[in-house]
């Protein structure tokens, strides 16, 4: 059994809880409720999804509502490592289409696709706001700006060999 | 040359240094503001100073800061529960303004944030950050925790029985949550769907409650404007509107980046001057001048005062004040559909024209980008343009925002488009 389909370890509920309490009605944790599910196991199972409606009073149904809502919100299983490569205007007209054919051809996937090894998740995202160094990517939680076909083979070779 | 003092905003921005901690604040000016405000002035007179300081909001709307707040019912406090919301869910393409604020200096829209509460007697703080700010957040949580360790937060606030705190609810991506009613929506843990009004939000916001929402650069000006008073506020603006603004340039220009310069500075000065004019053999052809969600104007509107009135009269909004540049070397109609494969995305899907009309918009651009256009498509398009563009056939402004670069596109690239259709093909790729 993966770790996603096991109940939520006893801290994870906790916090949760404290989340709750710190809002006017519990669903308005919702949101951070849900991410922290995701920071913990990389996505939000159908299992978590249930465990943190009923934390939150919420019928699951509901949540999944707000859950599938969200862009960053994944309801799906992600590669170790997530790379967002800004798909707006100013990336767009600063050759991001190129670098994300390049990206797909190395990488063999296409944008919502995770690699065979289950290394790296490759997403679109809207602006990112780091047009001023257009094109730009999230990895993970760091930015990267200026890309370029170089920078980016040198990325993704780190991050396949990162765990 | 600006001077520095005439750049509050910045002033206290080194990205090298990072951030200012509380002491290094305190020594550059920081909480002057507050020491004289909270306790020490009745809480109408902060409304009123912000209202002569002609301080509109700069997330777009631009409506009066000031007289936005004189719609908060006056009630202390301790009364009734009241909220002072930052919107610093900045999605609008091209706009990276409010990041440069909150990593550069959080400390500067936590006391922004402490006295526009105090205006309208607010006790409670929200930040709402979108998600990938993940090095704003990280700096917003220490300069939080560091304000409240020192007492700028908290309860009883300098000894002034007004107590304030703030919290931080990152969200998790969505465009629609930077509209007021939809911010609202979201923080109580639903689909971020836009709300009717009335009742507005200073009167039932969050929970029902009071509630006023202002961009974090409309924040960050609140500590200057108090320290330096109404009238030098006022008159740092080049025309009729208050203040400085942080203007952008992205695009192929040779110094892409963001600048603070007195609101009105000339569209011309901005790009020649502040982003170093465009890159070699490449022309400027036309702008997006305040985000994605604004109407081009062509290259003969270089000399516009970028203030609100002088743009609007230009037949475009200010917005963002961050301008998009179009080259001369990539596609009007590719920059067009990207911008509508956004907003088609984005749309919340709570009312049908946005929701269905937003996509029709999106396939029609792809066909004719793609060389499948017929002519017809273009009265499709030109009707949608002009049924969503209009106010009030919406639930909110998604749709008119995003019919505007789509209407004056129609019109200002009307010969590109009969070029594909009629030639069957795209005669220019992005990133060339």
């Amino acid at each position: 059994m993966s770790t996603a389909d096991a109940p939520l370890p006893a801290p994870v509920r906790a916090e949760i809880l404290a989340l709750a309490a710190q809002e006017l009605r519990p669903r308005g944790a919702s949101v951070a409720a849900l991410r922290l599910v995701q920071a913990r196991f990389g996505w939000v199972s159908t299992p978590h999804l249930h465990e943190v409606a009923a934390l939150l009073g919420m019928s699951a149904d509901d949540l999944d509502g707000i859950a599938t809502y969200f862009n960053l919100l994944f309801r799906r299983p992600v590669g170790r490592h997530v790379v967002m490569l800004c798909d707006s205007v100013s990336c767009w007209i600063m050759g991001r289409e190129p670098l994300c054919a390049h990206l797909c051809r190395t990488l063999g996937i296409k944008p919502g696709e995770t690699t065979a090894d289950n290394a790296i998740t490759l997403l679109p995202t809207v602006c990112i706001g780091h047009c001023d160094h257009a094109p730009a990517m999230l990895v993970d939680s760091i930015l990267h700006g200026d890309v370029d076909m170089a920078t980016l083979d040198h990325l993704i070779n780190r991050l396949r060999d990162t765990p | 040359m600006t001077h520095s003092a005439e750049r509050p905003l910045t002033a206290m921005i080194d990205p090298a240094a990072g951030p200012p901690d509380c002491a290094t604040y305190e020594h550059n000016g920081g909480w002057q503001a507050t020491r004289q405000t909270i306790g020490q002035r009745p809480p109408a007179e902060v409304i009123d100073i912000v209202t002569r300081s002609r301080l509109r909001g700069r997330g777009g709307a631009g409506f009066g800061t000031g007289q936005k707040w004189s719609f908060v019912p006056k009630e202390p406090a301790s009364g009734r529960r009241k909220y002072l919301i930052a919107n610093a869910d900045e999605m609008e393409p091209g706009t990276f303004k409010d990041r440069l604020l909150l990593e550069g200096n959080p400390l500067q829209l936590i006391e922004g944030m402490i006295l526009a509460a105090y205006g309208v007697q607010a006790g409670h703080g929200i930040i709402f950050l979108r998600g990938e700010y993940h090095l704003a957040c990280a700096r917003l949580h220490h300069a939080i925790g560091e304000a409240r360790e020192q007492g700028w937060l908290g309860e009883n606030i300098l000894g002034s029985g007004f107590s304030f705190d703030i919290h931080v609810h990152s969200s998790a991506g969505r465009y629609i949550c930077g509209e007021e009613t939809a911010l609202l929506t979201a923080l109580e843990g639903r689909r971020a769907t836009p709300r009717s009004k009335p009742p507005f939000p200073q009167t039932g916001g969050l929970w029902g409650a009071p509630s006023v929402v202002n961009n974090v650069e409309t924040l960050c000006n609140l500590p200057h404007i108090i320290t330096n008073g109404p009238e030098w506020f006022a008159g740092l603006g080049l025309g009729e509107d208050g203040g400085t603004k942080i203007y952008g340039v992205s695009g192929r220009v040779m110094k892409p980046g963001a600048w603070e310069l007195p609101i009105g500075t000339p569209l011309r000065q901005i790009i020649e001057e502040h982003a170093g004019g465009m890159r070699p053999g490449y022309r400027l052809r036309a702008l997006l001048p305040g985000g994605a969600s604004t109407a081009f104007l062509d290259a003969t509107a270089l000399d516009v005062a970028m203030d609100y009135g002088s743009v609007e009269k230009a037949g475009s909004r200010l917005g963002t004040g961050m301008a998009i540049i179009l080259d001369d070397r990539t596609c009007p109609i590719g920059m067009i559909r990207n911008l509508e494969h956004f907003f088609a995305q984005e749309s919340c899907g709570w009312c049908t024209p946005c929701r269905d009309g937003l996509p029709w918009v999106e396939r029609l651009l792809d066909a004719i980008e793609d060389g499948t256009g017929q002519a017809e498509d273009m009265d499709q398009l030109g009707r949608h343009a002009r049924m969503l563009g209009a106010p009030g056939r919406t639930f909110c402004a998604h749709a008119p925002g995003a019919m505007a670069p789509l209407a004056s596109g129609l019109k200002l690239f009307a010969a590109d488009f009969a070029a594909h259709i009629q030639h069957g093909r795209c005669p220019q790729q992005p990133g060339t």
